[in-house]
């Protein structure tokens, strides 16, 4: 009888138990969810307000209804129009060529050292890496003095050379660091066993490890792209009207007006700039995220 | 039979066969490191020098070029001035905020002038710096810690954190100057009617918020990276030891994402010493907004040797501090990256 009771005593007090932790669980859980749409909407917000008011009518450039209204795409002609003195759609090819050209050079040239750092022993190879970490930590000040002197002299203001160069001083350090961390990543036993199979090392690096490392690579390339498309720096300084890439155009855009921004065109043009960006991080995430990281943690 | 022969040396040389077993072992290591160098100097050949080309032919002639007058006419006489060498009087116009006198010698510079911003830009560069790598860190911290939960959607705040880092920083200048405008939409949303490009005060808030805004995520995929590492069991053990929540923040968490957190520490706070594209367009450097890196840019075409000198002064602080990091505060980044490969090999 006694014994009884105890037992299911002891069965509420264990339900107890266990309910207080569903409970304490749920709180939890709730938590959580209001703090990850408070981060949503910290992140979100103003790139939705971006494109609400690249889609709002000039008129009401400064409505502040959350939703669409007064939707047009009027702003998307305006930040295309070339009678104000702006040149966007000029300055979207300019960035897609200058992103292009760093890009490839700088995976062409760093795929080789990041091999090196990734799979090789020799000495210096901390002083090596030390010395393109530095490098990509760089300031583009310290740059952009004797660079617009010396572009001065040989006349290559505002040449598509002049804006290269310099992009790839911090393209190509980002691009040999994040290979290098991918490239420790992959299964290089592989490697191993093609050499064993008869194959000199480059051989083994052409035909079994090149392509296995092509995701790395293609993330690698975003990244580098994304970075030589948001440079402003040296482009503000060192471009002219005809080769100026995007980050200038939006930043000097000019309205009818002299005294009047033009927000609703320069939101539109903001948009367009951002799209494809925004897509293709969304598209490779997981590989972005992955590039953004590597080697900070590992 | 051979690792029996192995440690006793004496009899190598009579039987002539020991040292083969020992000897092609080494040969051959040192022939694979030899080997395997040659291969790494040719393949980071291309690097080095593409590197040396554009940044350390322009460190070196920015150096040159500071300690050179500049070239310009003459105030007082309107004669054009040749350069010449100057000394380190670039870099004392700097640091003592002097200006070329008229006839010659120096002066205080009057206010206005850009050679009188060098204190205050200083300062700016340096708050900036501190307060907003401190939100990021915080706020990062904050974030990392909800992306590392799992909860239904998550993945949608992954991908969500990752659209202010997408935005162009000129693009993102531009927005916050639209969301800060007198008219805009954060006066209306918090009732307030203040010029925020107008004054110090909220010129400056409205850099450090736009920054904040397109940088944390930035800090939250790298802490959030760091957290991962953190094996699931070290948790449960400290919960079954009864730990409490706070107990294992402190205890577990922070300690083991130190390493993950120094570096996007570091990373984050050179990156801000040379902020430039988000003051220079939100505010145009207006009401103490300007930041070293925008006093360069203003300089250079007032002349070039101040300019350089300016800039290598901008480069020591950001060497200056960089060390200072890695030196005394535990940031390890060389070693943090090499250590996989190490572990590895």
């Amino acid at each position: 009888m006694s014994a009884a009771t105890a037992a299911t005593d002891l069965r509420a007090q264990q339900d107890r138990g266990r309910k207080a932790a569903q409970n304490k669980e749920k709180w939890a859980q709730g938590r959580t969810y209001v703090s990850a749409v408070v981060v949503l909407i910290w992140c979100l917000a103003p790139a939705y307000w971006m494109v609400v008011t690249a889609f709002r009518e000039v008129g009401f450039t400064y409505d502040t209804s959350i939703l669409p209204t007064h939707v047009t795409l009027d702003n998307f002609n305006t930040a295309f129009d070339t009678s104000f003195g702006n040149h966007f759609g000029q300055a979207l090819l300019n960035s897609v060529f200058i992103g292009g050209v760093v890009t490839v050079v700088s995976l062409l040239i760093g795929v080789f050292a990041a091999y090196a750092l990734a799979r090789l022993n020799f000495r210096f190879k901390f002083l090596v890496l030390g010395f393109i970490l530095g490098a990509s930590m760089f300031p583009g000040v310290a740059l952009i003095t004797p660079l617009f002197q010396l572009f001065t002299n040989i006349g290559w203001m505002g040449t598509y050379q002049a804006l290269i160069i310099p992009n790839i001083s911090f393209v190509l350090p980002l691009t040999v660091y994040t290979m290098t961390s991918f490239f420790r990543e992959m299964p290089w036993e592989l490697e191993e066993s093609a050499r064993v199979d008869g194959c000199t090392q480059g051989q083994a690096f052409r035909k079994v490890i090149l392509p296995l490392a092509a995701p790395a690579i293609f993330t690698t390339a975003i990244l580098a792209f994304i970075s030589s498309w948001n440079e402003f720096l040296i482009a503000s300084q060192l471009s002219s009207d005809a080769t100026q890439p995007v980050t200038v155009a939006i930043a000097s855009f000019a309205g009818a007006q002299p005294n009047q921004i033009p927000y609703t065109a320069i939101m539109a043009a903001g948009t367009i700039v951002t799209i494809p960006l925004v897509i293709l991080v969304l598209v490779f995430q997981r590989k972005i995220v992955a590039g953004l990281t590597a080697g900070a943690v590992k | 039979m051979a690792t029996e022969l192995g440690p006793t040396p004496v009899k190598s040389p009579a039987s002539g066969g020991t040292p083969v077993h020992h000897g092609p072992k080494g040969v051959g290591e040192d022939n694979k490191i030899l080997s395997q160098g040659k291969w790494a100097t040719w393949l980071l050949a291309p690097t080095i020098i593409a590197l040396a080309v554009v940044i350390v032919y322009p460190i070196i002639s920015a150096i040159v070029m500071s300690f050179q007058k500049d070239a310009g006419l003459d105030p007082v006489t309107g004669l054009f001035t040749a350069g010449g060498p100057a000394g380190f009087q670039n870099y004392v116009n700097w640091l003592a905020q002097q200006c070329a006198a008229p006839g010659g010698g120096t002066v205080a510079c009057p206010p206005g002038t850009l050679g009188g911003q060098f204190w205050s830009a200083t300062a700016t560069t340096f708050f900036f710096t501190v307060v907003t790598v401190t939100l990021e860190t915080v706020l990062g911290f904050w974030m990392a810690l909800i992306m590392a939960r799992t909860f239904r959607g998550r993945s949608l705040v992954r991908a969500a954190v990752l659209v202010p880092w997408a935005i162009p920083t000129a693009v993102t200048a531009k927005l916050w100057l639209f969301i800060f405008a007198f008219e805009g939409i954060a006066n209306k949303l918090f009732n307030t009617s203040i010029l925020w490009t107008g004054s110090e005060w909220p010129a400056k808030w409205a850099v450090i918020i736009a920054d904040v805004w397109k940088t944390t995520p930035f800090m939250a995929l790298l802490i959030l990276a760091g957290l991962q590492m953190i094996p699931a069991d070290v948790y449960e053990a400290a919960k079954v030891d009864g730990a409490t929540t706070w107990q294992r923040f402190r205890m577990i968490t922070l300690p083991l994402v130190k390493p993950a957190l120094m570096v996007a520490v570091l990373f984050r706070t050179l990156d801000a010493l040379r902020m430039f594209d988000l003051p220079y367009i939100l505010t145009g450097g207006a009401n103490n907004t300007t930041t070293l890196s925008i006093l360069v840019i203003n300089q250079i075409r007032q002349g070039f040797n101040a300019a350089a000198a300016l800039s290598t002064i901008t480069f020591i602080i950001i060497f200056l501090v960089a060390f200072i990091f890695v030196r005394f505060l535990g940031a390890n980044v060389v070693e943090q990256s090499g250590a996989t490969g190490k572990g590895k090999k």
